[in-house]
């Protein structure tokens, strides 16, 4: 089996070095799809329903269609001409300009036959709610529960119990670029620059929905401004600028506008979670059970994954998706995970609260990962766990402080990923590959791999990636990336170094098994006394390239991941305003491919966790059903100021492999701010996200008579 | 945005001849980070945009007796000026906590002051709001938290300015130019309560424009301070702020000015809680007494309580913060 050299023979992997493509970021030379504009070029733009539910009666586009400088209007964006969603596409428009384009969009005179809504959770859970489809009811049937054990003996035999429900918001991707195309037909083949974390994905999403083959489209992602999750299937907005295009016979740009964005391209569904845990004296748990909703708008898929990471005998788990007008969820960092950790970990804390013990005690009591075991002693030295509040609320003085944790969990592996290499006679080598980098740094881990096996210097490596014309790779999603890519990049890599090496012993008179690549050098054999410059062997290819092919294998990746983060909160109890001072996020990573990019993904999920546990939240207006902070103003992210002193450790654990780190390093990070906020003010906050309106009306809620000044 | 007529005038003269008295017929561009955004968002659709920036004389601080301060002069210049800082504390600091670096650097003075609200439902293009010339406002029935607990009916928005705040509790006054000519008006009376005014929040009429604001020269002992509360502090709207002037005489307070922002659809000079610490020495009970006072007033919406309790504990704050500095 394929196994990786020791860390001691690496001279670039697992080392720290900048991304190829940061310099190209930062002075505008990257370029995004809204960046590609041919000549001849039309600006897109799509009208959207305002209403969350609505039959479509006519679309009169005549004044649309006189205004100077449209070229094409399409009005048959919706099927069956229902609108379950605010924000759905009814009509799209080409013009020649983008404020063209949205005066047409304005002009364009849609009557809608408005119907009753029901555009978040707990309308649509209501007892004679507005159906959101008439053949359905809201609330779906729970789907095969989650059962072991027998739960009823379980409580049975519980010392403490405890129940109690929690609840999580609707978080949007919010990625940076909107979502968006730009689309161009050549003859019978269609060019899509698109914003995509999977361009095979799009390639094959696209042709089937234009009734294309496969073979006639090329999707193109050079650099992409954020994915989260949104961006893994083909974009109604790409096909939609495809008929445009196809029927100006001119390209077409479409990007969704911000509030469009919002709306329409997908979210973390919420949840409404009943909760029930016991537990023996000692610590054990013994009995869960649970009830969880959730809503992914018009789509499915809110599952919220419960006991968490928790080994319990006895567990009952059932979910239900709940329909709402509102757009469809797409996977999200972690699906399923962020509120699974935040109502899990707490309910933990409660349980230890009650068993009078230590919240670390009892996860490692019940802790069944050798790794996360490690990790959890790692993280309570680093952020100082015994300075938590033995009891909880006990600072003197309005601002109060307090420490939480959280742990981590994550499945996929790796696979399936092609690659080609090319060395070219002057030294250069080119890599191939069908895979994207949405800002994780794949480009950058497909060049150091190669020179790393090559034994060359980085500069010498051209990484090609994000073209659906290159060898095949998966989407960019569940922290597959890297354990699939890295792989099928080492073999590739070996295959081109086999074939270099047969010339090499030619050339020496030697065995080509003997011959070994390093420091820009090829020698004969490991008494190093002949060799030759690593130019030099490229040039007995003289004319022509060595291409190679080579595929994801065994042994140089693996799945799951163990983590774990502690934070340290300061809250203002006169203002409700929570400051997350530090976290210390120790993230199980494998083999680290490059300790940069490696530890800006984990800074950048704390980040994400942050701002979901304290400002972000998708609020849909009760009046119009539909979201009203759909701009950066109101639907509030964290910023530079908000982000707290991040402690990376990177638990690495190079024997198993590659493996993905993109996901879980934001799964514990709201879970272990609240529980610190309850350490902090002993007042527990059951929803997200812990606004300073929920802390002091927490506060005032309190039985005890606090204190004034 | 819709398309419009764009001037550029270079001297005051010209400006009657192009404001009209029809409101949002016209509209004056200064730092334009408002009115861009209203643009943009097609809240406004008006037929000429005046540039005000070539018109000499409306901009800088100029310290005498008192201060002035130009009308262009930028939110990043007021906070920067040391004089301002020693002597206009409140306004110093109010100035620094508007916005970010680039919005402060665009933004002016008479623009702040002259801001329209931020409730989503007037910024949202598809809610016709009262203040639009719609026939309700939403709030009372809709998502509420950040609108007015004081003053508000028939409209809840909150003034957003921080400089205003401020501005009154120094005692300021709005100097304005119109068709009649040069015009003073005391912040005390520039703002106007939606009950008085839906269309504005401000007597200013179409036509006119703030040239310059004036603030007089502190009396000796007198302390001052601005503190502003904001779910982030990135980038974010005041959802309480309390601007608080105190003229010391020993350890007695001669008089005082509270200014509350972020609260009323004004900026809500709070003379009930001036009225608990005027000649009275500051303790924790009087200001106890005068924190409550202040929010005696408050009538919340169905999501809004908790800036009650928040603005109570923000205004003993700002005296704690001052009466420390004796």
């Amino acid at each position: 089996m394929a196994k990786w050299k020791s860390l001691k023979d690496m001279s670039i992997l697992s080392t720290a070095y900048p991304r190829l493509d940061g310099m190209d970021k930062v002075t505008g030379r990257a370029r995004y799809s809204s960046d590609v504009r041919p000549a001849g070029m039309l600006y897109g733009r799509l009208l959207t329903s305002p209403y969350p539910a609505a039959k479509v009666v006519d679309i009169d586009v005549s004044r649309a269609a006189k205004l100077a400088g449209v070229h094409v209007i399409l009005t048959n964006l919706l099927e069956g001409k229902a609108v379950r969603y605010a924000g759905q596409p009814v009509a799209a428009v080409a013009a020649d300009t983008p404020e063209i384009a949205a005066d047409a969009v304005d002009l364009i005179r849609v009557k809608y036959e408005k119907l009753p809504f029901a555009a978040d959770l707990d309308s649509a859970m209501q007892e004679g709610a507005p159906r959101v489809f008439s053949d359905r009811e809201n609330i779906v049937a729970a789907r095969r529960p989650t059962q072991k054990g027998d739960v009823d003996a379980g409580f049975a035999a519980a010392d403490v119990v405890v129940e109690a429900t929690y609840r999580t918001q609707v978080q949007t991707h919010s990625c940076l670029e909107t979502h968006g195309s730009m689309v161009e037909w050549k003859g019978e083949d269609l060019y899509v620059y698109d914003s995509t974390q999977g361009v095979h994905s799009v390639r094959e999403g696209l042709a089937k929905n234009l009734g294309i083959s496969p073979t006639q489209v090329h999707v193109i992602c050079e650099h992409m401004g954020g994915g989260f999750g949104s961006k893994l299937q083909p974009g109604f907005y790409t096909a939609h600028a495809a008929r445009l295009a196809k029927k100006a016979g001119r390209p077409v740009q479409l990007m969704l506008t911000r509030k469009q964005d919002f709306l329409s391209a997908g979210n973390r569904p919420d949840s409404l979670q009943k909760l029930k845990l016991g537990a023996k004296k000692d610590g054990s748990l013994v009995a869960f059970s649970g009830t969880t909703w959730g809503t992914a708008g018009i789509g499915r898929g809110a599952r919220v994954r419960q006991p968490f990471i928790y080994e319990i005998p006895n567990v009952y788990a059932e979910h239900h998706d709940v329909y709402t007008n509102a757009g469809a969820a797409r996977a999200f960092r972690a699906p399923g995970c962020p509120q699974a950790s935040f109502a899990m970990e707490q309910l933990l804390d409660e349980v230890a609260e009650k068993l009078n013990m230590d919240p670390l005690d009892l996860r490692l009591k019940n802790e069944t990962n050798a790794t996360r075991r490690k990790e959890w002693k790692i993280g309570a030295e680093k952020i100082g766990w015994q300075r938590r509040r033995k009891t909880p609320g006990s600072d003197s003085g309005p601002v109060k402080r307090g420490l939480g944790l959280g742990a981590s969990i994550w499945w996929p592996g790796g696979r399936g990923t092609r690659a080609t290499m090319t060395v070219f006679p002057d030294g250069k080598v080119e890599i191939r590959c069908g895979t994207q980098d949405i800002g994780t740094g794949t480009r950058t881990i497909v060049a150091a791999i190669a020179a790393e096996e090559l034994g060359i210097g980085l500069e010498m490596i051209r990484p090609l990636i994000g073209q659906s014309d290159f060898p095949y790779s998966g989407g960019s999603g569940g922290s597959t990336t890297a354990p699939s890519v890295a792989p099928a990049i080492k073999n590739t890599s070996e295959k081109a170094k086999a074939k270099l090496a047969e010339i090499a012993s030619g050339f020496f008179g030697a065995s080509a098994e003997d011959i070994i690549f390093e420091n820009g050098r090829v020698y004969m054999d490991k008494s190093r006394k002949k060799s030759m410059s690593w130019q030099e062997i490229c040039q007995l290819l003289e004319t022509q390239p060595l291409t190679v092919h080579g595929e994801w294998v065994e042994g140089l990746s693996s799945a799951g991941v163990a983590g774990c983060q502690f934070a340290e909160v300061a809250v203002d109890t006169e203002t409700g305003a929570i400051r997350v001072e530090k976290v210390v996020a120790v993230a199980d990573c494998g083999l680290v491919l490059d300790r940069l990019t490696t530890e800006s993904q984990v800074n950048g999920a704390v980040i994400q966790g942050v701002s979901y546990a304290l400002y972000e939240n998708r609020l849909m207006d009760p009046i119009t059903g539909t979201m009203i902070n759909a701009d950066f103003e109101n639907y509030k992210i964290a910023g530079a100021l908000e982000v707290p002193e991040i402690e990376v450790v990177l638990f690495d654990e190079p024997e198993r492999g590659v493996i993905g780190i993109g996901e879980p390093p934001t799964i514990p990070t709201s879970a272990a701010i609240a529980n610190a906020v309850y350490n902090a003010i002993g007042v527990r906050l059951r929803s997200l996200p812990m606004t300073p309106d929920r802390v002091l009306d927490a506060l005032d809620a309190q039985p005890v008579t606090r204190k004034e000044d | 945005m819709e398309n419009f007529e764009y001037f550029a005038p270079d001297s005051l003269d010209a400006l009657p001849g192009l404001l009209s008295r029809k409101r949002e017929r016209t509209m004056v561009l200064a730092g334009g980070t408002d009115l861009l955004d209203m643009l943009k968002e097609r809240i406004v659709k008006p037929e000429k945009v005046i540039n005000l920036k070539g018109i000499a004389g409306l901009k800088g601080i100029q310290h005498g007796e008192g201060v002035r301060i130009g009308a262009l002069t930028t939110i990043a210049e007021i906070a920067a000026d040391a004089g301002l800082k020693r002597e206009y504390t409140v306004l110093a600091q109010a100035a620094r906590s508007i916005a970010t670096p680039q919005l402060r650097n665009m933004g002016t003075l008479g623009g702040n002051l002259c801001q329209r609200p931020r409730c989503w439902y007037f910024r949202g293009r598809e809610y016709v709001c009262l203040k639009k010339g719609g026939s309700k406002c939403f709030a009372p029935e809709g998502l509420n938290k950040y609108n007015a607990i004081i003053g508000g009916g028939p409209s809840f928005i909150v003034h957003p300015s921080d400089s205003a705040p401020a501005l009154q509790a120094l005692q300021a006054t709005v100097h304005t130019f119109g068709p009649q000519g040069e015009d003073s008006i005391p912040m005390d009376e520039f703002f106007e309560l939606p009950i008085d005014n839906l269309r504005a929040e401000n007597v200013l009429e179409p036509n006119e424009i703030i040239t310059a604001v004036s603030i007089p020269k502190p009396a000796p002992g007198t302390r001052s301070a601005y503190i502003k509360f904001r779910e982030k502090q990135s980038l974010d709207f005041a959802i309480s702020s309390v601007a608080a002037v105190l003229e010391m005489e020993g350890s007695r307070v001669r008089d005082l000015r509270i200014v509350l922002g972020g609260v009323a659809p004004i900026p809500w000079r709070s003379q009930v809680a001036e009225d608990e610490l005027r000649g009275k020495k500051l303790s924790d009970e009087t200001i106890r007494r005068a924190a409550e006072a202040a929010v005696s007033e408050a009538q919340p919406l169905s999501q809004n309580r908790y800036k009650i309790t928040l603005t109570r504990n923000l205004v003993a704050r700002t005296l704690r913060q001052l009466a420390a500095q004796g």
